[in-house]
């Protein structure tokens, strides 16, 4: 169906594009949902000292494998910025691909990392701390999953030259993802 | 109210009738209706939707109230009312109010249609998320409604679900039940934070050229603040419902104290949003209101910067209430200390805004049409609400009408005001707009006395008897003798009486809405003699809202300003 955008969508009362406001709208949402979940953690972790025998069980060369792929993929998401700065669409959906890649590498060793820690007990029912692990980082799979899609629609539009705003603020919405792993792997990781 | 073609009046500008041809070849009744992105029929979506579950939330206070004034008897149209029934009632009630009747006639439909229009622009910044919110909203009631018909019915742990009763089947008894209740509300909350961010970043950037911050209408202030606190409150909320889901389905023992869980902690999520969700659905009926009462008192709203201020104190302080909702859940005195001070400092900026209301009403020259009855009613009924809530703010005297009739008297006197009296002021008040008819004034008084005495009638005695001890989580009296005398039964009776002239009285709602559509006079552009833009174009709005688009070159209520040729100066009128 085809779709004009409104007036309202192109107008700037507050000095930056609509889609930009909106997305530092979203990040804020997401902000308050990661972080209410990990205070909860925090307090609980705090209060629960024998968590700590539970956490030694996480393996920090996969959290820190993943916390590298996802800060490289996080640099080829500003490339493709600076690609789509000037014009260049191609360009700008190559880099966007390559930080799908990363994303996709990251749930791989994810998948393996989880088989290897349930297959040996360690479920999400096991204690309080593996019930915070899966569920945390769960969502935040589930943030790279909805951040990978993202990028794939906005990379086959970028590679047509179109929309090519839209590639910044994908690699805003990445750079959350990454925040948030970086939260997360020292929580989950590396206190012990 | 779906006569959106054909201006009814003879004035309206030739680009509207151009406007109008070229849209009505190509939208079948789908696209128009269905499938539409814009703002003002995902507005009337939203209206209708949430009406329809007011009805259904209304139904359940039908069904409990009558258990409760006739206990164990046959209820017609409910038959009889079993103990697991009434707590799904009473839960479904509360739930379906507040986040299925309040939220989306009073935030989603009026932002959907006041934005757009009172800031001047064509349509929300995102038309399609806001179609999208609309939908993730229908399939939330849906799922909320499909619970009732699962096996071991809906849940019935109360609209705050706390563990161990929502977590464990065992104890709920409702194993599908109250995981698609959870659902249900997590999936409302994704809608209303689609359509959140939508507001905020309209009223932000969409603005007419003009119209400065402190142009912007007191109500779009209210509904863009809510907006925020509501996505800033329900975070932690979303990442706990997906915790009781866990612990619900996959046996997680997040909230399960004899497994290391913590049941106060769910508490803390619950509350952190339910505190800052009472000023999300208040700060709407408040912006309502006072839309009202400044135009009807005629006169410049008194203090608007001083009430965009308050607003924003309103929003900070009520972060810091929220754990006065668990006095009795073991929290720390000292703790609740700091609570009740917060608490009792709350009333200061929400009395603040009373007091500029009644600020504006001074010296004015009133007009009582039913929208301002309405809006009066409201400063009344929650001035009412807000007294008897320094009882429960205190922790000392909280313990004692913790859980009793008194709570329940206490937040239906706010929560009346609010959903119910401010909405309705909103309908009579933009009805003319959004269809181009006008209401009859004389059904309209009727409703609105009708409403108000049953509505006194049916709260007032629960304060009495709320303070003489009677349990809020009881479902048949005549097994708790302390709690059967005649005096309280009498009470309760006079409750439920008050109730169903309450739901009666809606008849003449309908009556009215059906004399409108049938018998209305043309409402013309501008029935109220309003300043702000939603009364600049054409009633009901064309696509588009405005031909040409308009430009702001004052406040939002220059009324009876010495000197003007008129007792109103609209906001886009070019200074002479």
């Amino acid at each position: 169906m085809s779709f004009a955008k409104p007036i309202a969508t192109l107008r700037t009362s507050a000095g930056l594009p609509t889609g930009r406001l909106a997305l530092w709208w979203l990040l804020a949402s997401e902000v308050v949902i990661f972080g209410g979940l990990l205070a909860s953690y925090v307090m609980q972790r705090l209060g629960h000292p024998e968590w700590a025998y539970d956490a030694e069980h996480t393996n920090v060369w996969f959290g820190a494998g993943n916390t590298i792929i996802l800060l490289t993929s996080s640099l080829s998401a500003v490339l493709a910025h600076q690609a789509a700065q000037t014009g260049d669409g191609k360009k700008a959906a190559r880099y966007l691909w390559l930080t799908i890649g990363g994303a996709a590498w990251f749930l791989v060793n994810k998948a393996i990392e989880w088989s290897g820690e349930i297959s040996h007990g360690f479920t999400i029912t096991k204690s309080g701390f593996w019930s915070f692990y899966y569920t945390a980082a769960g969502l935040h799979g589930l943030h790279v999953i909805a951040g990978a899609t993202a990028m794939a629609i906005v990379a086959l539009d970028a590679a047509k030259n179109k929309e090519l705003q839209r590639v910044e603020y994908v690699g805003i919405y990445w750079h959350l993802v990454d925040v948030i792993w970086i939260f997360l792997f020292p929580l989950l990781y590396i206190a012990k | 109210m779906t006569t959106t073609t054909a201006p009814h009046h003879a004035d309206a500008p030739t680009a509207e009738h151009v406007h109008d041809a070229h849209d009505a070849h190509e939208q079948s009744f789908f696209t128009k209706y269905l499938w539409s992105t814009d703002h003002k029929v995902i507005g009337f979506q939203y209206m209708i939707t949430g009406l329809l579950m007011a009805i259904i939330g209304g139904y359940m206070a039908y069904g409990f109230r009558m258990q409760l004034a006739w206990p164990g008897e046959w209820i017609p149209g409910v038959g009889f009312l079993s103990s697991g029934r009434y707590n799904a009632f009473i839960t479904t009630h509360g739930t379906v109010m507040i986040f299925w009747f309040a939220m989306p006639v009073l935030i989603a439909a009026f932002g959907n249609w006041l934005i757009p229009l009172m800031t001047g622009c064509d349509d929300m910044a995102f038309p399609r998320i806001n179609r999208l919110s609309y939908q993730v909203f229908l399939i939330s009631a849906v799922v909320l409604i499909g619970s009732f018909f699962v096996d071991g019915g809906a849940f019935g742990g109360a609209w705050t679900a706390y563990p161990p009763l929502s977590s464990k089947a065992t104890m709920n008894l409702t194993p599908l039940g109250s995981t698609l209740w959870v659902v249900a509300v997590a999936l409302e909350f994704v809608a209303f934070l689609l359509g959140g961010i939508n507001f905020i970043t309209t009223a932000m950037n969409a603005r007419a050229p003009g119209m400065s911050m402190m142009n912007i209408p007191i109500v779009v202030w209210m509904i863009v603040v809510a907006s925020i606190l509501f996505m800033v409150s329900v975070g932690p909320l979303v990442a706990g419902a997906a915790m009781l889901v866990f612990d619900q389905q996959l046996g997680t023992h997040f909230f399960d104290p004899g497994q290391g869980g913590d049941p106060i902690l769910w508490q803390h999520l619950f509350w952190f949003f339910g505190h800052p969700e009472v000023y999300v659905v208040l700060l709407p009926a408040m912006g309502i209101c006072a839309e009202i009462i400044t135009c009807n008192a005629r006169k410049k709203f008194f203090g608007y910067k001083t009430l965009i201020y308050t607003v924003f104190a309103t929003g900070i302080i009520s972060f810091f209430v929220w754990a006065h909702h668990q006095f009795v859940a073991g929290i720390d005195p000292r703790m609740a200390n700091v609570f009740t001070i917060t608490t009792l400092i709350i009333s200061i900026p929400i009395a603040e805004m009373l007091f500029l209301f009644i600020a504006t009403l001074a010296g004015g020259q009133i007009r009582l049409n039913v929208p301002m009855l309405w809006a009066l009613s409201f400063v009344a009924e929650f001035l009412l609400g807000g007294v008897t809530g320094i009882f429960l703010g205190a922790s000392g005297s909280d313990i004692y009408f913790h859980d009793t009739y008194f709570v329940i008297a206490h937040f239906h006197y706010t929560f009346v005001p609010i959903a119910v009296i401010a909405c309705f002021a909103g309908f009579t008040h933009w009805i003319p707009k959004m269809t181009g008819r006008m209401m009859n004034e004389t059904i309209g008084k009727l409703h609105f006395w009708f409403t108000i005495i049953g509505f006194n009638l049916v709260f007032l005695p629960l304060f009495i008897t709320g303070a003489w001890g009677d349990h809020r989580r009881i479902y048949n009296y005549d097994h708790f003798p302390d709690l059967t005398n005649a005096a309280m039964q009498d009470l309760r009776i006079a409750s439920t009486v008050g109730l169903l002239i309450m739901i009666a009285a809606q008849g003449f709602f309908v009556w009215n809405l059906l004399w409108t559509w049938l018998k209305g006079p043309p409402a013309g552009d501008n029935p109220w003699q309003a300043t702000t833009l939603e009364w600049a174009t054409t009633s009901p709005p064309g696509h588009g809202n405005f031909h040409p688009m308009p430009t702001v070159y004052r406040g939002p209520y220059e009324y009876s300003v010495p000197g003007a040729a008129a007792d109103f100066t609209p906001q886009h009128l070019p200074p002479a």
